[in-house]
């Protein structure tokens, strides 16, 4: 065990773990964050996508030790109430059905447009190729980012 | 959080009555009842006294009211849209309705079960009344304070006017309407009156899923719960010979090891072993740290195995069919020519974006259950089970009461579930949750790896269908299917599906081979690829005909219209008699009259037309621009009706899916935004898997363990969806499953046409060579 000096959300945290420990599951377990979630622990699905000083990451496959100083966004601090354009688009479209993986999509989806206000669909399949939904909603989520992109 | 003004508990059984006036009246039952409630956001100032109106509404003393989800929520939306079948016939507006998820509760709901697209359709009448009953309730409540007819007073948007013009708002006349007699009969709307069916109404849980506020049943967090993860037999059919845990054990948070025998649902037994930690990631670390040594208990088994038996049987014809009628085998004999074609499709993981997981707490005075489950009721009996809660003395009515008062001891509460596709209703990870609580005298959340979740799977069983075809003067004159599959097959209704009704001469077999790997249901049950094995063959039947494939399908309808037709005529007949007193002929009488007619299959062919004629027209059939190759595909199952048509164009030398347009008949479209994410997504999910899902077992073990490896489809691949609901005023079915059978022969037909290849066994991606 080792203490970590973490911000995430802009806010200053102390977490005792095991070096090892990926940061996922320090969110979760250690500080009740668990809108961040586990789909497959390998860097495969997306739906552990966090903001690595403002970039895309899946949060599985970064251990606590690789984080120190670094500044951790997850879904619960994307927005102050609720209202990143993402989020109102996604409302407006009701991506969801299962919903489980729709945090990590929205994530990942607010890393595109903070690279690029304006994506193409070929821009949006490419960033989101890493992000999985067995619902299928792809479709949904696709013009959800175009409204998105109209919105901010 | 407030409460509440507790009633009795008391039954109320309304008998069905016939209509008056202008509404509809049924029947309808429940136990009256409170229970707690939480409020968090309201439109309406939180109450600070709640009234039980009944078993799924509390009204507060502002108005706002509080409807019970009775269903679990697996993503197919009931959340939303059974609460809203409530809310439509009580007359609120729909922002002043807070939904809260029901816990397991029989005796206040009926069939608690998410599986079969069966939720809105069985509860249509149901939780309309009980909406309409509540309302019915206030009305009374403020006849009685003006004292007036309550047939003088109107409900609408949460408040009762009468014929003054005077108001009262629900919640100022709860309390009294709560303590009054239920109503033994109450009119529901007509079709044309509806507010809230019929208009899109978001998601109940929206703001929750993109805010990332616990929802799922791995997002559980309790006081003192520990986290256990569970080593299970890496290939079906071994038992544990020993272990060793000293590594494992030294790992930070490690807590404690466990070896144990869990009942399968088939009754047999297995070996797991246990590990019992402080966390996730110390559950996880302490699984990988075991040694374990395993041997075959039963044979290791091979999929090249099972299919070499499958082979071996699928041409033979069993004793007792399915379904024969006519005389299929004379048929096959005389004809000209016959086309015969086999598909295939593997076993499937069901991969649930989150893996399985489950809270238990069997330590206390009561059983404490947690997360997600499609079959709760199911669920509860075998912990009951596990936990020898119940002695069995062989008396039923005894026993039958002993169950009773074992499960008034069990709260199960169910999560939002991270997808179900089948997966959830087997509940083997609620019976290690429960059997690990108990081992370690704590509160336990079970945890599965993605590994896990793929390599200890109840997978879809690997299938074949091999389809025949009799043709005699370019004529279709007789349909074989022959079915193959591991453990299982097809019900028999499904034999009763186009084109049975509709091909005098027609035959349906079933085989199954065992197997030691644990199969079951998975999205759509054997239609899942029954349909694209049965709609690619009519592509190819349609071919061979020189016919189009939609007109085909529809000359084939019609002459099931003309078969329905001569059964409904000896119906009317039949029913001239009755009503002119002639004695009533017996079953057997009848079915002499109806002899030399061919039975009817399991659907309505004008609903089959229906549908496939609006997909026709909305993709322009038979009218494609250039470069563009269109699929037909059409199905019905789960009581709906689905057309598919697959746009496919070459791009760079591959064909690519560009869009797929589909009608659909489902009744009345209850939340038309949700209606149509269900189809688009069924779709989209019944491309992927027909395209790329590719499982098998090699020595007893699954091929694939994660999604490195196990191709799902992703963004890039999946089409532009348009939906299309045919309108109609009949009760709504369901949408959950019936969206995906028909993709899977829609793009194989699109696919044809793009490049001349037809396509046999799926996943399509590996037995094409255009797309591989």
């Amino acid at each position: 065990m080792a203490t970590f000096n973490l911000k995430i959300n802009n806010e200053s945290h102390q977490v005792d773990a095991d070096p090892d420990t990926p940061i996922l599951w320090v969110l979760r377990d250690n500080l009740g964050l668990v809108g961040t979630k586990y789909g497959c622990g390998i860097g495969q699905c997306g739906a552990c996508t966090v903001h690595l000083d403002g970039v895309a990451m899946r949060s599985c496959s970064i251990p606590i030790s690789a984080l120190e100083g670094k500044s951790i966004t997850t879904i619960e601090g994307l927005s102050a109430d609720a209202n990143h354009p993402l989020q109102e688009a996604w409302r407006q479209h009701d991506v969801p059905q299962c919903g489980y993986c729709q945090a990590g999509q929205i994530m990942n989806a607010a890393s595109l447009l903070s690279n690029n206000a304006n994506p193409s669909d070929a821009d949006i399949d490419q960033a989101m190729q890493g992000n999985l939904c067995r619902c299928g909603t792809y479709t949904r989520i696709k013009a959800a980012i175009k409204t998105a992109s109209k919105l901010s | 959080m407030k409460l509440i003004t507790t009633k009795h508990n008391r039954r109320s059984f309304l008998k069905v009555s016939t209509a008056a006036g202008g509404g509809m009246m049924l029947g309808f039952s429940w136990f009256a009842g409170c229970k707690p409630a939480t409020v968090e956001e309201a439109a309406k100032a939180v109450p600070s006294t709640w009234y039980d109106m009944n078993s799924y509404i509390k009204i507060g003393d502002t108005g706002l009211v509080t409807i019970m989800s009775p269903n679990p929520e697996i993503g197919q939306n009931v959340k939303t849209s059974m609460p809203m079948l409530i809310a439509e016939e009580l007359d609120v507006p729909w922002r002043d309705v807070v939904v809260e998820q029901a816990g397991l509760n029989t005796e206040w709901y009926t069939r608690q079960v998410a599986g079969g697209s069966q939720s809105i359709r069985q509860g249509w009448e149901s939780l309309r009344m009980a909406g309409a009953t509540a309302k019915q309730m206030l009305k009374n409540a403020a006849a009685k304070k003006w004292g007036v007819d309550a047939a003088e007073l109107t409900a609408s948007d949460g408040m009762i006017t009468n014929a003054k013009g005077e108001s009262i708002g629900y919640g100022e006349i709860a309390g009294e309407a709560a303590t009054l007699e239920v109503p033994e009969t109450v009119p529901l709307k007509d079709v044309k009156d509806f507010k809230i069916i019929g208009h899109d109404t978001p998601n109940v849980d929206i703001d929750n899923i993109i805010t990332g506020k616990p929802l799922f049943g791995l997002d559980t967090q309790k006081e003192g719960m520990k986290f256990a993860t569970v080593i299970r037999p890496p290939s079906f059919g071994q038992k544990l010979i020993s272990f060793d845990d000293s590594d494992a054990l030294k790992i930070n948070g490690v807590e404690a090891i466990y070896q144990m025998r869990v009942p399968l649902k088939e009754g047999r037994e297995v070996d797991k072993i246990a590990i019992v930690a402080s966390s996730t990631w110390a559950a996880m670390k302490g699984q990988k740290a075991i040694k374990a040594v395993w041997e075959a208990d039963t044979p290791a088994e091979n999929t090249v195995d099972h299919d070499k038996q499958m082979v071996d049987v699928i041409g033979t014809l069993t004793k007792e069919p399915v379904r024969r009628n006519g005389n299929p085998e004379k048929a096959f004999e005389a004809a000209d020519e016959i086309l015969e074609r086999t598909y295939e499709a593997p076993f499937l993981p069901h991969n649930c974006m989150e893996p399985m997981n489950f809270f238990a707490d069997v330590n206390g005075p009561t059983i404490e259950l947690l997360g997600p489950i499609q079959t709760p009721q199911w669920t509860r009996s075998r912990v009951v089970d596990l936990l020898g809660m119940v002695e069995k003395t062989g008396d039923e009515e005894k026993d039958k009461a002993a169950y009773e008062e074992a499960f008034k001891k069990v709260n199960l509460q169910m999560s939002r579930m991270g997808g179900g596709f089948g997966r959830r209703l087997y509940g083997d990870f609620v019976i290690e949750a429960a059997q690990i609580s108990k081992l370690a005298k704590a509160p336990i959340k079970v945890v599965f790896t993605r590994e896990d979740d793929m390599l200890a799977g109840t997978y879809r069983p690997s299938t074949k269908y091999r389809i025949r075809a009799a043709i005699k003067d370019n004529k279709v004159t007789a349909y074989h299917l022959s079915e193959a599959g591991v453990n299982g097959n097809m019900w028999d209704a499904l034999a009763d599906g186009f084109p049975a009704g509709a091909i005098e001469d027609y035959r349906v077999d079933r085989h199954a081979v065992s197997s030691n790997i644990t199969t079951g249901a998975w999205r759509a049950p054997y239609t899942n690829f029954l349909a694209s094995a049965e709609q690619s063959f009519f592509d190819e039947l349609a071919e061979k005909l020189g016919q189009d494939a939609v007109q085909m399908r529809l000359d084939l309808l019609e002459k099931a219209v003309e078969n329905y037709a001569k059964h409904a005529k000896i119906d009317a007949d039949l029913e001239d008699e009755k009503k002119k007193g002639i004695e009533p002929k017996t079953e057997e009488q009848i079915a002499a009259l109806k002899k030399d007619l061919l039975p009817k299959g399991n659907y309505e062919p004008e609903k089959f037309i229906g549908v496939i004629k609006l997909a026709a027209e909305k993709s322009g059939w038979g009218k494609a621009g250039a470069g563009v190759h269109q699929g037909f595909s059409v199905f019905y199952s789960h009581n709906t009706y689905v057309a598919e048509v697959a746009d496919m164009v070459m791009e760079n030398g591959k064909p690519v899916i560009k869009k797929m347009t589909c009608a659909v008949d489902c009744g009345i479209v209850v939340n038309p935004i949700a209606a149509k994410n269900q189809v688009e997504g069924g779709i989209i999910d019944g491309i992927g898997h027909s395209m790329f899902a590719d499982f098998s077992f090699e020595d007893g073990k699954a091929i694939h363990s994660n999604f490195n490896t196990y191709r799902m489809i992703r963004m890039g691949e999946a089409p532009e969806v348009e939906v299309h609901f045919v309108k109609n005023e009949n009760n709504p079915t369901g949408l959950g499953e019936p969206s995906f059978p028909p993709a899977g022969a829609a793009v194989a037909n699109a696919l044809f046409k793009a490049s001349g290849e037809r396509l046999y066994s799926q996943p399509y991606v590996k037995s094409s060579k255009v797309l591989g």
